[in-house]
């Protein structure tokens, strides 16, 4: 599970090694994310991300059940209940606002965490388990905040609500009685928010499972790097504390300060007016629109305006979405390259940056009203998007002539290494 | 457990069946059955509640609705529109070539006879649920002069038949019936 070299832990007085030999916890932390956990030495900012992201998470679950103390789920009362905390209890408006930019920050550090992973290619061999659970992680998020999004019960909550409990309602034959069932009605009523309140604070506890299971499935081959050579020998790693403590430490204040300014100075910069308004069934706003993080596959969706063949257009749609991030879990079979990082892959590094290019334009699109010409960018951006994954993935990993390798990752990072030159001569060793 | 599996080996094969299999198939059959028999009332409380399922019908009065204009009333929480045709918006309806129509559709199937002028849709755009505008007084109405849905931009005729955008039907006609010349029951 781990390197041979690994530091061993030693319990330092008699209360922890009398825990050790009951109940192990302080030594699976320690070989976990302490000093027992060897990590390549040249891992460089992308890979704060993760570290990040389960601090989204806790910050997440403790504004959140703090949200919820204060909270009523009923149609008639959340509203109301949600202007309460920001007007009357203690602190409210900031835990709130926390919670809110809280989520638009997990969003911005998890896709910051995933290009990660598309550049090295972190989810090819022996990683493949690593970035499946990821993408579950991935979906589950998703539907956790727009579950969240729901409950303040204002304009854009409720159609919101009304909008992606549709797209069920797309499926052929089941669709609608399943559309229904989903709602516990014909329409989001208070059915809906109760079973999302309930669903949105069950979820998070589940993302955390799964991240457990995440992490587990790292720690047996170890993290990649930047250079995405394996690591060889003790000199490649460094002991996770204090090293990448500290790094991800430091990553974490910049985080903090950038998370802080907007939950200041602009909270409500990615949220949308119409949702201070109290939802009203029979009017839907002029220009709804999701939360910024759903806009590039909310473009996907929007894509589709005529019939495929036999598929209607809307069906259509659903698929696409929903393809949009399934793609994803096919990527280690894709991407057939030997070759992980994308330093030494001159042709995939063009394609990656284009791809990041399609992802924003399809962004800025979502978050367009649905006209001309932002239908016809959408449309071709999203052909483009499953272009990159289906065709131009498989194709460029069979074609390209990668860079050459470093020998390790000491060479990588000291310009030479010792057993190389050993294991270039071995006449001499 | 050593001595479970000296049993197992020395039991002749041609015996079949032995005792046990049976009570184990049996016991873990009648649990599987039984768990999942739990699941009916998990699944099933997500259905519609009976209060929810008793608001199934509305009496609208549509006498003071002039021709041309339209109303929003609200049936199961959702809206429905009711709109009076002019006779050109109904002679726009009846020039379409039906077979040209994604969900073709007369609108004469879509009226109670002799009523043609009285559309009464559900106010629930068919893509994904929106309100489409051109029911209130001054609402866009999109290219074909009947509803527009701002979500996806699905634009709808005068007899609410979709003609463009991505919804897939037409605006739903509810079960409805006339119960005078001036109120509609619907549902």
């Amino acid at each position: 599970m781990s390197f041979p070299w690994a530091n061993e832990y030693k319990p330092a007085n008699g209360l922890t090694q009398w825990l050790d030999e009951k109940l192990p916890l302080p030594r699976f932390v320690y070989n976990a994310v302490g000093a027992g956990y060897p990590v390549p030495r040249n891992l460089n900012y992308m890979w704060n991300f993760g570290v990040l992201a389960g601090f989204c998470l806790v910050l997440q679950i403790v504004t959140g059940v703090i949200l919820a103390m204060h909270y009523a789920a009923n149609a008639g009362v959340a509203f109301d209940s949600v202007e309460h905390i920001m007007r009357d209890v203690n602190w409210g408006w900031m835990l709130r606002y926390a919670h809110a930019n809280g989520a638009s920050a997990f969003f911005v550090v998890v896709y910051l965490h995933i290009f990660r992973g598309f550049f090295y290619s972190s989810y090819k061999a022996p990683r493949e388990m690593i970035w499946l659970l990821g993408v579950v992680i991935f979906l589950l998020m998703m539907a956790t905040a727009f579950m969240g999004y729901v409950l303040p019960w204002g304009q854009m909550s409720f159609w919101g609500a009304k909008v992606i409990t549709g797209l069920f309602g797309a499926i052929p034959v089941v669709g609608e009685p399943l559309q229904v069932w989903l709602l516990g009605g014909y329409a989001p009523d208070n059915a809906a928010l109760n079973r999302f309140f309930s669903l949105h604070f069950l979820l998070p506890f589940v993302i955390a499972g799964v991240i457990i299971l995440h992490i587990w499935a790292l720690h047996i081959p170890g993290s990649s790097n930047p250079t995405g050579v394996e690591v060889k020998t003790e000199s490649d790693t460094v002991p996770f504390h204090p090293y990448y403590t500290a790094k991800d430490g430091f990553g974490l204040g910049i985080f903090l300060l950038i998370y802080c300014a907007v939950l200041f100075f602009a909270p409500n910069m990615l949220g949308h007016p119409d949702n201070y308004i109290p939802a009203n069934p029979l009017s839907t706003p002029a220009h709804i629109v999701p939360e910024w993080y759903f806009w590039p596959f909310y473009a996907i969706l929007r894509a589709f305006t005529s019939d495929f063949f036999f598929i209607p257009a809307k069906l259509m749609g659903v698929l696409a979405m929903f393809s949009a991030i399934l793609v994803w879990f096919f990527l280690p079979w894709l991407d057939t390259s030997p070759v992980r990082s994308g330093h030494y892959r001159p042709l995939f590094r063009k394609f990656f940056w284009l791809l990041l290019i399609d992802v924003a334009v399809l962004g800025y699109c979502g978050g367009a009203p649905a006209a001309e010409p932002f239908v016809m960018i959408s449309q071709i951006a999203s052909m483009y998007y499953f272009l990159h994954f289906l065709v131009i993935l498989p194709l460029v990993s069979s074609i390209e002539k990668p860079e050459p390798l470093p020998f390790s990752i000491t060479e990588a990072v000291l310009g030479k290494d010792e057993s190389a030159v050993l294991n270039a001569n071995p006449a001499a060793a | 457990m050593a001595e479970q599996a000296s049993i197992d080996t020395s039991a002749p094969a041609e015996e079949g069946v032995r005792r046990r299999d049976f009570i184990n198939i049996a016991a873990v059959s009648f649990a599987g059955v039984g768990g999942a028999a739990v699941l009916v009332p998990l699944v099933s409380q997500m259905a519609p509640s009976a209060d929810v399922l008793a608001q199934s019908s509305t009496e609208i009065d549509i006498s003071a609705i002039q021709p041309g204009q339209a109303i929003k009333a609200v049936f199961r929480k959702q809206p429905v529109f009711i709109r009076n045709l002019t006779p050109e918006e109904i002679s726009a309806a009846e020039k379409v070539d039906v077979a040209s129509l994604r969900d073709p559709q007369s609108l004469e199937e879509r009226t109670k006879e002799g009523k043609t002028n009285w559309l009464i849709t559900m106010g629930v755009c068919t893509h994904l649920g929106c309100v489409p505008l051109g029911a209130g007084e001054g609402e866009v109405k999109g290219e074909f002069g009947g509803y527009f849905c701002p979500c996806h931009g699905s634009s709808y005729d005068t007899a609410a038949r979709i003609r463009k955008g991505p919804a897939p039907k037409n605006l739903e006609v509810p079960e409805y019936a006339f119960t005078s010349d001036t109120v509609v029951k619907i549902g």
